[in-house]
């Protein structure tokens, strides 16, 4: 019985699909099989990391490395864990840390920076141009000059070890400014004009039209905002001593280059690179999938 | 509401009154009045500007003023004056040498290839239906998505330098080379991959923002654009598309520009060696990391990031010329 509903579920699906591909004319089946051989080839990264996180040992260790995985197996996850364990440090808390710090910067970052963007794009204050400028300056920083003064701030704000030194230092992200602005300057000026003669005001004009108008790369800029934040290991590495406030991807950092040498770890480090990753192709999915909904659906251009 | 009929009605005789003094003071109050006029703006942009400067302002600033100094990071910074830029431009052999012709090759072959890359990629996703698209924007991104570690092995794997390498193996076979060749190893092959691999790696931020801006244009421009007789694909792109999108074409090729010249790391990666074979990998971050980290000579460091952030503005004012909002507009 279940067998046959699930069939039933696989044919309608089937169905969907290919009543769409019937649907397209010839232009567009020709560049869905371009696109689809490119995108094979794009994706073979995250085939990847799928499949090694599940190899065993001896898999891992082939060369030229494998890109899928011949005999799965569950023991690099075990592995993970047990190692944990031992550790004085459970797994779970750089985890939770990690998933606090992410969600905190990816919301502050988004905020600040639609915030910023707004008046920038739309109001004509004095000293506009000088702020957009250095915004834009600030993006062709390298971040490697920045690394001591950086210290020396964190340290005079007296947050280190705790969850602001790793959320303060990345929470202001020139390009989500830019981006938005970019976007919010394609608004038409009248839209924002008759809603405050109606009467609204300007957090209202911000929230309820602004805001609307540009989810799309509001959309964007969190796909993007969360992989900075959960990706990020500096914060850790320079104003975390504190072993339990330390990040997840520092965790992985620490087993992989630590240990290159360390056979029996290499497992370990592939199933932590699978969660690692994982995340990110979430918020990829979700906002993404967005981007997509609200371009077709609003009316206003 | 134009602020000079404001001004006119605050400041009737402001103009016709006494020459010297009473020039500078009107000035100083309309600047005063307007700031106060936009408090709002102020406030608004307020949370971003404090962690700004805190985080982004101050370090770079201190980065500047380090650049014309000695820095060991262990002893208190001592004064150089321009010592460090003299000798980076003069005595940096290997600055001069390698990592410029390098730098600007890897740039101009990656940012504009990216570039268009990008820009083709993502019109095509447009034109597939909606259902389809979140899923090719997935593979398209995939490379960003999984950052540096994958990648580098999933060329690795193509490009190995013996016979088990795919690339390698497919041109023994075919009898088109007699002998492997290391490609990530020998001096004249490394540059050409690492400018593929970051090609490849290359579809991130840009494309996604190009994507969204595509997206954003209104469909029905195009119906009434083929209402007014315009018959091809292209024309659409170049008298619809672009047009349109302009801001988001804009941003698109200002990060591509601040990324391509800040990358680095990728020859080293590839090859396994630091610094890479012959320096031929060597990219000016690179070279920044190299003082910075294993020579601890900051203020050098911070010299040589100095003259990078200057190459950057000078390209995206380059680009911002072009492709950048006209008077009037």
């Amino acid at each position: 019985m279940k067998r046959r509903t699930a069939g039933r579920h696989r044919l309608a699906a089937g169905g969907i699909f290919w009543s769409t591909l019937r649907s397209l004319d010839h232009t567009q089946r020709f560049l869905i099989v371009l696109l689809t051989l490119l995108g094979v080839f794009m994706l073979l990264p995250i085939v990847y990391v799928f499949n090694h996180a599940f190899k065993p040992l001896q898999e891992l260790f082939l060369f030229p490395p494998t890109f899928f995985v011949h005999q799965p197996t569950l023991d690099n996850f075990t592995e993970l864990f047990s190692f944990s364990d031992q550790s004085f440090i459970p797994m779970t808390r750089y985890i939770l840390n990690s998933l606090i710090i992410s969600a905190v910067s990816t919301i502050g970052m988004v905020v600040f920076g639609a915030l910023c963007a707004y008046p920038l794009s739309k109001h004509p204050f004095p000293g506009r141009k000088l702020i957009f400028g250095l915004i834009l300056v600030s993006l062709m920083v390298s971040v490697e000059a920045m690394g001591i003064p950086r210290y020396l701030v964190v340290r005079q704000l007296d947050i280190m070890n705790t969850y602001w030194g790793h959320i303060l230092p990345i929470l202001a992200l020139p390009l989500g400014v830019f981006l938005l602005k970019q976007f919010m300057d394609q608004m038409p000026d009248e839209l924002i004009e008759a809603a405050k003669i109606d009467g609204a005001s300007e957090f209202r004009v911000f929230t309820a039209i602004v805001l609307p108008v540009v989810s799309p790369a509001v959309a964007t800029l969190i796909i993007l905002a969360f992989q900075t934040a959960w990706g990020n290991t500096e914060t850790s590495q320079l104003f975390m001593q504190d072993e339990a406030m330390k990040s997840w991807p520092y965790f992985v950092g620490s087993l992989t280059t630590n240990l290159a040498n360390n056979v029996a770890r290499q497992g370990a480090a592939a199933a932590a690179a699978l969660i690692l990753f994982i995340p990110n192709l979430i918020i990829f999915l979700i906002s993404q999938r967005k981007v997509i909904q609200t371009m077709a659906h609003s009316g206003i251009k | 509401m134009s602020d000079s009929v404001q001004e006119l009605l605050n400041h009737p005789v402001a103009g016709r009154q006494s020459k010297m003094t009473s020039k500078l003071q009107p000035a100083l109050k309309r600047t005063f009045r307007q700031i106060w006029k936009y408090r709002l703006s102020y406030l608004f942009m307020a949370p971003f500007l404090i962690v700004f400067t805190l985080f982004i302002m101050i370090p770079v600033l201190s980065g500047v003023v380090l650049s014309f100094t000695y820095f060991n990071s262990i002893e208190f910074p001592k004064w150089n004056g321009w010592l460090n830029y003299q000798n980076l431009l003069s005595q940096d052999v290997i600055f001069l040498k390698h990592v410029i012709p390098n730098s600007f090759k890897f740039a101009l072959f990656v940012g504009p290839v990216g570039y268009v890359l990008a820009f083709l990629l993502a019109w095509l996703i447009a034109q597939l239906p909606g259902a389809l698209r979140n899923w090719y924007a997935l593979a398209i991104y995939a490379p960003s998505l999984t950052g540096g570690v994958a990648v580098v092995v999933v060329w690795q794997v193509l490009f190995t330098g013996d016979r088990t390498g795919y690339l390698n193996n497919l041109l023994l076979k075919w009898n088109i080379i007699q002998q492997p060749i290391p490609f990530t190893i020998d001096p004249d092959y490394l540059m050409p991959v690492m400018i593929i691999v970051t090609t490849w790696a290359s579809m991130g931020l840009g494309f996604l923002a190009i994507l969204a801006g595509i997206l954003n244009i209104d469909r029905q421009l195009y119906e009434a654009a083929k209402i007014d007789g315009m018959g091809s694909r292209l024309q659409e792109i170049w008298y619809i598309t672009i047009p349109m999108m302009k801001p988001q074409m804009l941003f698109a090729a200002v990060m591509a520009i601040a990324n391509t010249l800040k990358s680095g790391q990728i020859g080293t990666d590839l090859s396994g060696l630091s610094p890479t074979p012959n320096y031929a990998g060597q990219l000016f971050n690179d070279h920044i990391r190299d003082y910075a980290f294993t020579r601890l000579e900051l203020g050098y460091a911070c010299s040589i990031s100095i003259v990078l952030l200057g190459i950057t503005i000078l390209f995206s004012r380059m680009v911002w010329s072009l492709l950048g909002p006209k008077e009037g507009e």
